[in-house]
């Protein structure tokens, strides 16, 4: 075990599986020699070579579509893009290139080994273009798993299995824990499956649930709530699709409330979804309506950013107003 | 000559290759590095009065640029991003142009802005997000945009103005307004697709539009040469879509002027689009938030600090008798003052009333987002303290 941030945990986990096979190569904009700019692929160049950890020019759709074609020929590919804000010009690559490349050809062609990392979210100061949480664009496209991390250990496992999985996958990064979230983390390679979420604490009152960076809102919601006297069972979504129902319903079977966080505005967003399922499936269970704690359905603002974000203090009156309902 | 008949095209027999050494484009210097004119160059128009103002507004942003370095180093600004070593380019761009163009930048060109007209209050009021921001500080540092002075608001995200400039400029074709769009970008954005959609558009539909390329020489970190590109820079790419195209030397106030004043009468006279490639370098970081110590030696950048712009024009104008030590040192003392007395009024302007954050998603507040906001109001009533740049002031 050693003490990693989120970042170093990144940087290990593309090391190991750079390591293991020649074939996997990690690319994006300023990610060669200077290592990316939030240094996510420091030493890659120096440790496998400028042919296998590299710069791309400076177009994302171009990113994703040589990976696109670098999967599909058989290797592993690890496209960074700088920012999630920046993924747009590619949309068209993922939405309609990656995510059916299996299954327009009828499993002719794949590209399972594709991977993108990108850093997402907000609390940094980064305003409209450096804050968004794009996960709900991609989340409606059928043939893309969606994965996000909540601290070190969740994601270099995570992301490892990303890596390895079969089908192309999303590993969306939390970037305000990039440096603030630290803790002890396995050197060796080990993973953490997809499409699982976790029970990250047991209680019998409410649910609350999350994922990526909103879960240390979360957390520290809880404990708010828990002095109150609150039981609350706490879940890390960790993939968001496929999102694991089943983990979900049988805690909200148990407890009867639900209260859901994102940091991304409200309408159309990823939690709207589970609140579809979650009544579909548990309706004469809920005790309350089923709360989504989020952002407003503005573009991410600079000087309002506090004012903006789901932080803890409105997760805590979200668990207080469900259990008061 | 054989010639194919539909398309006009040489007909040959045997297999002839194209290169990069094919079209090799120059590059415009009228001012050497030596502060003297080339004695055969073609002059651009200008008198002392312009030439002053070039100056002035040069000292102003780098002086401005120093300052909030400082300032974010401080911690009273978030983030800056600084033009050093680039400002002939802007300035001496839209020295060119009238006030009545419409400039769409890329992040680089507050001295575009300055010479225009921006005040130090109007730069101030947007790098502390403050309410008397154009912008309502919903942008980080640096984004600015000004509708009365022409100047499109600043988007992060690499290269999108590229293509709306060929529309803008296409309007006022089709308008008749006798303006044209000056549109900058970096050689890093001309990698971007809407830069190559942007071009074709332009050829095809014949808009005044003047492509201005700062060639920086970095793309954060990324070398321009052999990373970005691997052709002759970006200028070619302008012939491959059959448009004007010259290379430039971005540190030559006289070669920028002279090249934006030709490339003016271009695009407004003859409805062609052009496209500019300027050669300088990014003297400071790519913003704030970069060290270019990582990727690129001392040695280099002193190499182009003998290039520096400002202090080629300082010692022409010397030598012409257009401007002395004194004239420097006092425009010096009198900008860092109104600099550091902006900054410090700024900096007291208390952040938009919370109403803001719903107005202007679209022209009227929905009654969804008016629910939402009367709920988030609510809450901070609730908790003041942990909300205290609004909660003061909530009715």
């Amino acid at each position: 075990m050693a003490k990693m941030n989120l970042l170093q945990a990144i940087n290990s986990a593309l090391d190991l599986a750079m390591a293991k096979h020649d074939n996997v190569y990690s690319f994006g904009e300023d990610t060669g020699g200077f290592g990316g700019v939030f240094r996510a692929t420091s030493g890659l160049t120096e440790k496998y070579g400028k042919h296998r950890n590299f710069n791309t020019p400076l177009v994302e759709q171009g990113i994703i579509g040589f990976a696109n074609g670098l999967a599909s020929q058989g290797s592993y590919a690890i496209a960074e893009i700088q920012f999630g804000d920046y993924i747009f010009p590619a949309f068209d690559q993922i939405v309609n290139e990656t995510a059916k490349f299996r299954y327009r050809s009828g499993n002719e062609f794949n590209v399972g080994g594709l991977t993108i990392r990108t850093p997402y979210g907000g609390g940094i100061a980064g305003g409209h273009y450096h804050s968004q949480s794009p996960e709900a664009y991609f989340a409606h496209t059928p043939g893309i798993k969606i994965v996000t991390p909540r601290n070190p250990y969740e994601a270099k496992g995570l992301l490892l299995s990303a890596i390895f999985d079969k089908n192309p996958v999303l590993f969306m990064e939390p970037k305000r824990l990039y440096r603030a979230s630290t803790g002890e983390v396995p050197e060796e390679e080990y993973t953490i499956p997809l499409g699982k979420a976790e029970v990250v604490k047991e209680g019998n009152d409410i649910t609350v649930l999350g994922w990526g960076a909103q879960m240390e809102m979360t957390e520290k919601a809880v404990e708010q709530a828990e002095k109150d006297g609150v039981s609350c069972e706490v879940i890390d979504l960790r993939t968001i699709s496929p999102w694991d129902v089943e983990t979900v319903t049988q805690s909200v079977l148990k407890t009867g409330r639900l209260v859901i966080s994102q940091e991304a505005p409200i309408t159309g967003g990823f939690a709207s979804e589970i609140a579809a399922t979650v009544q579909d499936k548990c309706f004469l269970y809920l005790e309350s309506p089923i709360a989504r704690v989020s952002g407003i359905d503005v573009p991410y603002p600079l000087c309002h950013e506090k004012e903006y974000m789901a932080d803890h203090l409105k997760i805590y009156e979200a668990i207080k107003r469900s259990m008061n309902y | 000559m054989a010639k194919d008949k539909k398309h006009n095209t040489e007909i040959v027999t045997k297999p002839k290759w194209f290169d990069k050494d094919s079209v090799t484009i120059p590059m415009l210097q009228i001012l050497k590095e030596d502060g003297s004119f080339h004695k055969d160059a073609d002059m651009p128009e200008y008198d002392k009065e312009l030439i002053v103002k070039i100056h002035d507004t040069m000292q102003f942003i780098r002086i401005l640029d120093e300052r909030m370095i400082a300032a974010q180093r401080q911690g009273r600004i978030s983030f800056y991003l600084a033009s050093r070593g680039e400002e002939a380019e802007s300035v001496a761009s839209a020295a060119a142009l009238d006030a009545g163009d419409m400039i769409m930048g890329q992040y680089r060109e507050q001295g575009a802005l300055a010479y225009r007209g921006f005040t130090v209050e109007q730069f101030m009021n947007q790098l502390f997000s403050n309410e008397k921001d154009l912008g309502k500080g919903r942008q980080m540092p640096v984004h600015y945009g000004c509708a009365d002075l022409n100047f499109m608001t600043i988007s992060s995200p690499l290269g999108t103005q590229i293509p709306q400039a060929t529309g803008y400029a296409f309007g006022q074709k089709m308008d008749k307004t006798g303006k044209c769009t000056i549109c900058y970008f970096g050689e890093g954005a001309a990698s971007e697709g809407d830069f190559h959609a942007a071009l074709n558009m332009a050829s095809v539909y014949k808009v005044p539009v003047i492509f201005f390329c700062r060639n920086n020489g970095y793309a954060i970190s990324t070398p321009a040469e052999g990373e970005q590109y691997a052709g002759d820079g970006i200028a070619p790419r302008g012939i491959g879509y059959g448009m004007k195209t010259i290379r430039i030397d971005g540190n030559d106030v006289f070669a920028v002027l002279k090249a934006t004043q030709e490339a003016r009468r271009l695009a407004v006279e003859e409805d062609e689009p052009v496209l500019i490639e300027a050669m300088s370098y990014r003297m400071s970081g790519h913003s704030t938030s970069d060290d270019p110590t990582g990727y690129r030696t001392r040695d280099e950048e002193s190499e182009w600090q003998a290039k520096d712009p400002l202090d080629r024009l300082q010692k022409w104008m010397m030598n012409e008798g257009w401007l002395d030590k004194d004239h420097v040192e006092e425009h010096h003392a009198e900008v860092k003052a109104k600099v550091l007395a902006a900054l410090k009024e700024s900096e007291k302007v208390p952040v938009p009333h919370i109403d803001e954050l719903i107005n202007d998603v679209y022209d009227q507040p929905t009654e969804l987002l008016k629910e939402q906001l009367e709920e988030l109001k609510e809450h901070i009533r609730k908790y003041p303290d942990a909300y205290s740049k609004t909660s003061g002031r909530m009715d």
